[in-house]
C-alpha cells in the first residue's frame, strides 16, 4: 500500500523531503520522513491529531528548523536558502487565524510582499497588481477594505491564503485551510487550490477530511506519530486497512457516484484500537509494516 | 515565478456563498479597493499630508510653549533669541528675557518633545513585537528599572553615570519580563502584562529600599520627580540626551516599519514572510529598552504617553508601521510639549510633575482600550 517516496527521481520538480527529523525537548515529532509532491499538483497531508502535520509544514517552510534531514523544492535545500528567498518560493497559510486589529484586508494581502520589500522603499506599482490579483483570485474584491477582525472565519481563510499567494510562491503549504469552513466553502478552498495548482502552483495542504482530500487531491500523504504511514494516489493509499491501523476507525471505501474518486464512509471505532489508546500505547497504533 | 491563475468572472459569482454574511455580493460592489491594493497610493499621501500637518503644529507648538508663563514673553521674542544663538539675527532681548528663552525654558520644550517622541515609538514597537495593545515602557516595567538604576546612581552621587545605570535597569527589567512572561507559557497579551507587572513592583520596592535606607534632603527630593516623572531642571544637556536618543535609535526602529507589519499575525508567520523572528525581536526590543533608558536618565519615568499616542494615530491612519511610527513620534511630541506647559503652569507659582498630569489623562484612556480588546484575556 506504500508507494516508496524514496525511490522519485531525485532532480524531479516538485517538493522531496530527505529523512526529516525534528524533536520538541525530548519528543520526537517528526521521524524520518521522506515525502513527496510533484510540481503542480495538489497534495494532502493526512493523519490523526498530533501526528506531526503542522510541524512538517513549519518544517518546510523553515519556520522551524529540522535536527537532520532536508527538504527540497526543485533541487533547492529549503534550509539553505536565505530567509527572504525561501519565503519567495514557499509561502505558509496558517491554521489559527488570529486577530490581526487594525488591518483592513488589503493591508493583510500585502503584508505578502514583505520578503519584496526594502526597509525604507514603499510597495511599487508590480507589488500593488500583485496584490490587486491575489485578492480577485481568493474572491476578496468586495472586502478590500473591511477590518480583518470583522471577518467571518471562512473569509479570514480566504484572506490568509491570498496573502501568501501574494508572495507568489512556487510551493503552498496551508494548514488546515477548511477549517471551520462551512460544505461550500470548503469546496470553493479546494476548488481554488486545484485551480491554483493547475497553473503551476504545487501545494501541500493539511487536511482532517479524507474524503475530501481523496476527491481534490492528486497525491496524499499520510502520518502517523511523525512518521509516513502511507503515500501515493488517494486510491491505492485510502483503505480500509490503512484507515484503521492509522485512525482507529471501520471504514468502507466507496465510488463516488459523481466523480468515480474515493468516498471514505466510516461505521465504528475499532475497539481494539480503542482500548489501546486508552492505556496510552500509542505506537502500536501506527502500521508496524513501514519499519 | 508561478502567478496563480485568474477565475473568470462568472466563476467568481457562482463560487460565492449565497448566505454570506460579508456585504455586497458579486462584481458591482464598491471598487474603491483598486486603491488600497498595494498597502500605499491613497494612504501614503494621507500618512505624509498627516506627517506634514503635525510637522507644522510641533515647530508652532515648540515656539508658542516656550512663550507661555511668567515673563510674558511673545512669539516674535522667541524667534529673535533662536535666531541670534544661531548666530543669525542681533540679540534684541535684555539677557534676563533670553535667558529665560533660551536657557531655561527651550531647552525644556525640546526634551519634552524628545521624551514624547521617544515615548511613543517605543510603544508602537512594544506594541506589535508583544502583539499587545496595552503595552508600554512604562508597563512593562522597562521605566522602574531605568528608575532602580537612576536612582542607585543619584544615591551613589556619581550623576555622570546616569544615562547608562538607566539603560541597565531598563534592559534587566526588560529581560526579567520577558522571561517570567515566556516562563508561563506562550509571550501572550496578558501573561506580559502580568509579568510587567510582577517586575514593576519588585523594582519599585527596590527603588523605595534605596531611598528609605540612605536618600537624604536635596536627594529625596529630586529622587522623588523622578519617579513622579518631571521635565523640571531639563538644560541643553537634557536635549543632547533625549533627542540624540531619539535620533540614533528611532531611525532604526523606524526602518523596521516592515518587519513590525510582518507580525501582525504572530511569530510563525512572520517567520513564514522571511523574517528572523528571534533576532529582530531581540534587537528592536533593546533598542526600546536603550531608548527607554536614556529618556527615564532626563525625565524619571512619565507613564502612559508610550500606551496612548500610539493607539490615538492608530485611530487616524490605520495600523501600518510605516505610519503609524512616525506620526506616534510627532504626536507624542506633541502631546509631551504641552502636557508638561500645562504641568508648570496650571498651579503657578508651583509646579506639577508632568507624570501626574499624563497618569491622569492616560488611566482613563487605559481603561478605554482595555474595555474595547475584550478578547484580550
Amino acid at each position: 500500500m506504500t508507494d516508496a517516496p524514496s525511490s522519485t527521481n531525485p532532480g524531479s520538480d516538485g517538493l522531496r523531503s530527505d529523512r526529516v527529523r525534528f524533536t520538541r525537548g525530548r519528543r520526537l515529532i517528526i521521524d524520518d520522513v521522506d515525502c513527496t509532491v510533484p510540481a503542480g499538483n495538489v497534495g494532502a497531508l493526512l493523519g490523526p491529531n498530533g501526528a506531526g502535520k503542522s510541524t512538517l509544514l513549519h518544517l518546510i517552510a523553515g519556520v522551524e528548523r529540522a535536527d537532520a534531514g532536508t527538504a527540497r523544492f526543485d533541487g533547492r535545500d529549503l534550509a539553505a536558502l536565505r530567509r527572504r528567498e525561501r519565503a519567495r518560493v514557499v509561502a505558509l497559510a496558517e491554521q489559527d487565524v488570529q486577530d490581526a486589529p487594525g488591518l483592513r484586508v488589503a493591508e493583510v494581502v500585502a503584508l505578502g510582499r514583505t520578503p519584496y520589500l526594502g526597509a525604507f522603499a514603499g510597495p511599487g506599482e508590480l507589488d500593488r497588481a500583485v496584490v490587486r490579483r491575489c485578492l480577485e483570485d481568493a474572491n476578496l474584491v468586495d472586502l478590500a477594505d473591511r477590518e480583518y477582525a470583522s471577518l467571518s472565519g471562512g473569509e479570514r481563510q480566504r484572506v490568509n491564503i491570498a496573502r501568501a499567494l501574494a508572495q507568489e510562491p512556487e510551493l503552498l503549504l496551508l494548514d488546515e485551510p477548511t477549517n471551520h469552513l462551512d460544505v461550500r466553502a470548503q469546496l470553493t478552498m479546494l476548488r481554488l487550490l486545484r485551480e491554483l495548482a493547475h497553473g503551476g502552483l504545487t501545494v501541500l495542504a493539511a487536511l482532517h477530511d479524507l474524503s475530501l482530500a481523496a476527491g481534490y487531491a492528486d497525491h496524499v500523504i499520510v502520518l502517523a506519530d511523525g512518521r509516513i504511514a502511507a503515500a501515493g494516489e488517494p486510491r491505492e493509499v485510502l483503505t480500509p486497512e490503512l484507515i484503521r491501523e492509522v485512525w482507529g476507525v471501520e471504514a468502507t471505501v466507496l465510488e463516488h457516484p459523481v466523480s468515480g474518486r474515493p468516498l471514505i464512509a466510516y461505521s465504528e471505532v475499532a475497539g481494539v484500537q480503542l482500548a489501546d489508546r486508552a492505556r496510552g500505547d500509542r505506537v502500536d497504533s501506527a502500521p508496524g509494516d513501514r519499519a | 515565478m508561478t502567478l496563480p491563475p485568474r477565475l473568470d468572472a462568472g466563476e467568481r459569482v457562482t463560487s460565492r456563498r449565497p448566505g454570506d454574511e460579508s456585504g455586497p455580493v458579486g462584481r458591482n460592489g464598491p471598487r474603491s479597493t483598486t486603491d488600497a491594493g498595494g498597502g500605499g497610493g491613497g494612504g501614503g499621501v494621507r500618512t505624509a499630508a498627516w506627517a506634514v500637518g503635525l510637522g507644522v503644529l510641533l515647530v508652532a507648538s515648540v515656539v508658542l510653549a516656550v512663550t507661555i508663563g511668567p515673563a510674558g514673553l511673545h512669539p516674535a521674542d522667541v524667534w529673535a533669541s533662536v535666531l541670534a544663538h544661531l548666530g543669525i539675527g542681533e540679540p534684541t532681548l535684555s539677557p534676563l528675557r533670553d535667558g529665560i528663552v533660551w536657557e531655561l525654558r527651550m531647552p525644556r520644550v525640546l526634551t519634552a518633545a524628545a521624551v514624547g517622541a521617544g515615548l511613543a515609538l517605543c510603544g508602537a514597537v512594544m506594541q506589535a513585537l508583544t502583539r499587545n495593545p496595552l503595552a508600554d515602557p512604562y508597563l512593562l516595567g522597562l521605566s522602574s528599572g531605568a528608575s532602580v538604576g537612576a536612582v542607585i546612581v543619584i544615591v551613589l552621587g556619581v550623576g555622570l553615570l546616569l544615562p547608562f545605570a538607566a539603560f541597565a535597569g531598563a534592559l534587566v527589567a526588560l529581560a526579567a519580563t520577558l522571561a517570567l512572561a515566556n516562563a508561563a507559557g506562550a509571550l501572550t497579551p496578558t501573561r506580559t502584562v502580568l509579568a510587567g507587572l510582577a517586575v514593576s513592583s519588585v523594582l519599585g520596592a527596590v527603588t523605595s529600599l534605596v531611598i528609605f535606607w540612605s536618600a537624604t534632603g536635596d536627594s529625596y527630593r529630586e529622587i522623588l520627580n523622578w519617579l513622579l516623572g518631571s521635565l523640571a531642571g531639563t538644560d541643553w544637556t537634557s536635549v543632547a540626551i533625549a533627542g540624540g536618543a531619539v535620533i540614533v535609535i528611532g531611525v532604526p526602529l523606524l526602518a523596521s516599519a516592515r518587519t513590525l507589519d510582518a507580525f501582525a499575525f504572530g511569530d510563525t508567520a512572520a517567520a513564514a514572510l522571511g523574517v528572523h523572528v528571534g533576532r529582530s525581536r531581540a534587537l528592536l526590543l533593546t533598542g526600546t529598552a536603550l531608548l527607554t533608558g536614556a529618556l527615564v536618565a532626563v525625565s524619571g519615568s512619565i507613564g502612559f504617553v508610550g500606551l496612548i499616542l500610539p493607539h490615538a494615530v492608530r485611530l487616524l491612519v490605520g495600523s501600518r508601521h510605516r505610519s503609524l511610527l512616525p506620526l506616534s513620534a510627532l504626536a507624542g511630541a506633541l502631546f509631551l510639549i504641552w502636557a508638561d506647559t500645562a504641568a508648570r503652569t496650571m498651579f503657578d507659582p508651583r509646579e506639577l510633575p508632568v507624570g501626574i498630569l499624563t497618569a491622569l489623562i492616560g488611566g482613563p484612556v487605559f481603561a478605554v482600550i482595555m474595555l474595547r480588546n475584550r478578547r484580550l484575556a
